[in-house]
């Protein structure tokens, strides 16, 4: 039976799709400033529910629009104003304490996505020989986890770190709607409901810790060792 | 009997939910404190009336929704247990924090539905509902790491959250390859159950079984606390308050673990069994490492349990990994002697850091002179916690290095007892120095006085740990028999 069944405009709308969302992601890895983070992220976060209608449209997944409806206002609009406004109560405009300069972290994002484009494509032969789509989809999906892994790695804020794993978290969220749009309602409603959990916590534990630490950067937080 | 499962695991979640219903309506620190206790006594009785009801076989109940296997009702009595005796010597510990006397309330509603998220987990059938219910478990337990509101713990709270999501957010991504791989065999909308997924499991391409598996395996491994994922354990582990660190510990790390085991299963169904077998050996040896050249030059108490910790995950995954009826038959019975063993350690950890106003091991001196009681179950707990004779956990490292013997992985069996030694010098040699090094100075003799609420419960961990070690009791071999089978 075969999983994936569209057209070539539809396959040429998702690839469209896909490849605005991983661009945007390398805007945030080329800025400091934290508010264009959080404005790419907000239009990655659209472009994705776009992507999720796409795919519910030319599939006739009709749950998808729901899905589609809430990605665009929980990771499109809610998680970015409640960032925003963490970044306003705690005074944070930029990252000053990245290990790189945005340009060198710009080249190593691109060695990241050729790293996923190989895996996706060793596993895509294997698994789906004549589907385009499911190599990018999965190329899309690694290179998203990578990339929002460098910016964890890359930066010390921990503002960036939140943003390194909502990339992350997009990044399974583009794929998945691609490879298996079929998943349980349930379960990518849920998922989206823990977002906003964790990053209500991670607000609650960044007051905790410049109340109590002084600092939110892991750069200076260097108590526990050994 | 599917009816009466259902109704004793509703009652095993009722007794934490109801808790912290009545915590936050009264926000009374006693209240709490009973309301907490009587919580995990029922969910315990609760836990034990499931392991000697259900069957030796797995049932799906509830709309698909819940699946009890014996593995998994294990992993729920050793939440209980640890529950238990955590909600016990919390009470005598938290008052001490006379700071903290205001927010009680709060910490036992945590408390309770941290409790309650570890009950839940082992039971959902679904594998993404329990990636969510892990991913629970850290957001509830941050917040009573960070409890106590220093600049270590928020500090500690922050790595813990941050590393785990991070890691969870890998097993995210391998639970959907995993059902991605399914749509090949079952169209593309079906049920996510564990069922479902080793039924695909032998028609699924082995590149994308054997990649799931491992984001999988790294993902709950980082919950698990196996190395080199292991970063934030000793963190959190030695930052939180006493009864969190015993609860994080001995109850926490388990059912992550129970994850772990489940997709292992998986691929095992897939035929690459020996890939995954390998794998959780090489993670649990390189814990065992780990642990070792941390334990030897430790200083902090808490960091020492920590560790130990690690190294005792390390020796399950190597458990499972070796596999075999011996091999998960030991590494359930050391499931349940390291939750026991460890809250003694914890709560002797805690004790002793409140008497001597430091978390130290070089300022805690002579500490059966100043603490006969405490001081004796908490030394005979170090040296079971190294595995030596006749406690439980040398009875279940026994079995699992006999395991390895039978099985193709023979290397990491000469690693694991090599390191052992390593460990039972390195630990054995702090508690040498804690009670038979030099006396105090004059002026900083210890002066608190333990009530019972913070010495029984070392004692309770303890009696049964000789008892296990002593005695592996037959039924609980028919259990771990009918669990390795089911496993399959």
């Amino acid at each position: 039976m075969p999983i994936l069944s569209f057209g070539p405009l539809a396959a040429s709308l998702f690839t469209v799709l896909a490849i605005v969302s991983l661009f945007l992601s390398f805007v945030m890895l080329g800025s400091h400033w934290l508010k264009n983070h959080i404005y790419a992220f907000a239009l990655e976060s659209w472009t994705i529910a776009a992507l999720s209608a796409a795919v519910g449209y030319f599939g006739h997944y009709q749950e998808l629009y729901i899905i589609a409806v809430l990605t665009a206002l929980f990771r499109g609009t809610l998680l970015p104003y409640l960032i925003l406004r963490l970044m306003a109560k705690l005074h944070l405009e930029r990252e000053f304490t990245a290990l790189l300069r945005p340009s060198s972290s710009l080249v190593l994002g691109t060695v990241l996505v050729i790293v996923a484009f190989l895996v996706a494509r060793h596993l895509g032969v294997r698994v789906a020989p004549d589907d385009r789509i499911v190599i990018l989809a999965l190329t899309c999906m690694l290179s998203l986890k990578l990339i929002g892994f460098l910016m964890m790695i890359l930066r010390s804020e921990a503002i960036s770190h939140i943003l390194g794993l909502l990339v992350i978290e997009n990044g399974i969220f583009l794929g998945s709607q691609i490879l298996v749009p079929g998943m349980p309602l349930l379960l990518e409603l849920v998922i989206l409901f823990d977002l906003l959990i964790i990053v209500l916590t991670f607000g609650v534990l960044m007051r905790y810790l410049q109340l109590h630490a002084g600092t939110t950067s892991s750069r200076h937080l260097q108590r526990l060792v050994g | 009997m599917a009816i009466l499962i259902l109704i004793l695991i509703l009652c095993l979640w009722l007794g934490p939910a109801l808790a912290i219903a009545l915590i936050l309506i009264s926000r009374r620190p006693r209240a709490a404190e009973f309301l907490n206790l009587g919580a995990s006594a029922a969910s315990l009785a609760a836990s034990l009336a499931l392991i000697a009801s259900a069957p030796g076989r797995s049932i799906v109940l509830g709309d698909h929704f819940l699946v009890s296997t014996p593995l998994g009702l294990w992993v729920v009595l050793c939440v209980a247990i640890v529950y238990v005796l955590a909600s016990i010597y919390a009470i005598g510990y938290m008052r001490l924090l006379v700071e903290e006397a205001r927010r009680l309330p709060w910490f036992y509603a945590l408390f309770s539905g941290f409790a309650l998220t570890m009950f839940v987990a082992p039971l959902m059938n679904n594998p993404g509902i329990y990636w969510i219910v892990i991913d629970l478990t850290t957001i509830v337990s941050a917040f009573l790491v960070g409890f106590e509101r220093e600049a270590e713990s928020a500090e500690a709270a922050w790595k813990y959250i941050i590393i785990v999501s991070a890691g969870l957010s890998l097993a995210l991504l391998g639970i959907i390859l995993f059902y991605w791989a399914g749509t090949f065999s079952f169209g593309p909308v079906y049920d996510m159950t564990w069922r479902h997924l080793r039924l695909m499991a032998p028609h699924a391409p082995h590149a994308l079984l054997l990649l799931a598996f491992l984001l999988t395996l790294i993902g709950f491994g980082t919950k698990v606390g196996l190395a080199p994922m292991h970063t934030w354990l000793p963190d959190a582990h030695s930052e939180g308050p006493a009864p969190v660190s015993a609860l994080l510990s001995g109850a926490l790390l388990n059912t992550a673990m129970l994850g772990v085991v489940r997709f292992l299963t998986v691929l095992d169904a897939g035929g690459l069994g020996r890939a995954g077998h390998i794998a959780l050996c090489v993670l649990g040896a390189l814990s065992l490492a780990v642990a070792a050249l941390f334990i030897v030059r430790q200083t902090g108490a808490k960091r020492l349990m920590a560790y130990s910790s690690i190294e005792h995950m390390g020796v399950v995954a190597l458990g499972f990994g070796f596999g075999g009826v011996l091999g998960i038959a030991g590494a359930m019975y050391h499931m349940l002697n390291h939750a026991l063993n460890k809250s003694l350690m914890f709560f002797g950890a805690g004790d002793m850091m409140r008497a001597y106003r430091s978390k130290d091991m070089r300022a805690m001196r002579r500490i059966l002179r100043f603490y006969p009681a405490t001081g004796t179950a908490w030394l005979l707990g170090a040296v079971a916690i190294t595995g030596a004779p006749p406690f439980g956990l040398f009875q279940s490292e026994l079995a699992i290095l006999r395991a390895g013997m039978a099985g193709p992985e023979v290397w990491a069996v000469a690693v694991m007892a090599v390191l052992l030694i390593v460990i039972f010098i390195g630990f054995l040699a702090h508690f040498r120095r804690m009670v038979a090094g030099p006396a105090p100075a004059a002026g900083h003799e210890p002066r608190l006085a333990f009530g019972p609420w913070m010495t029984v419960p070392l004692w309770l961990a303890l009696i049964p740990l000789t008892v296990l070690g002593l005695w592996w009791p037959p039924i609980l071999w028919r259990f771990f028999a009918h669990a390795a089978r089911v496993i399959r």
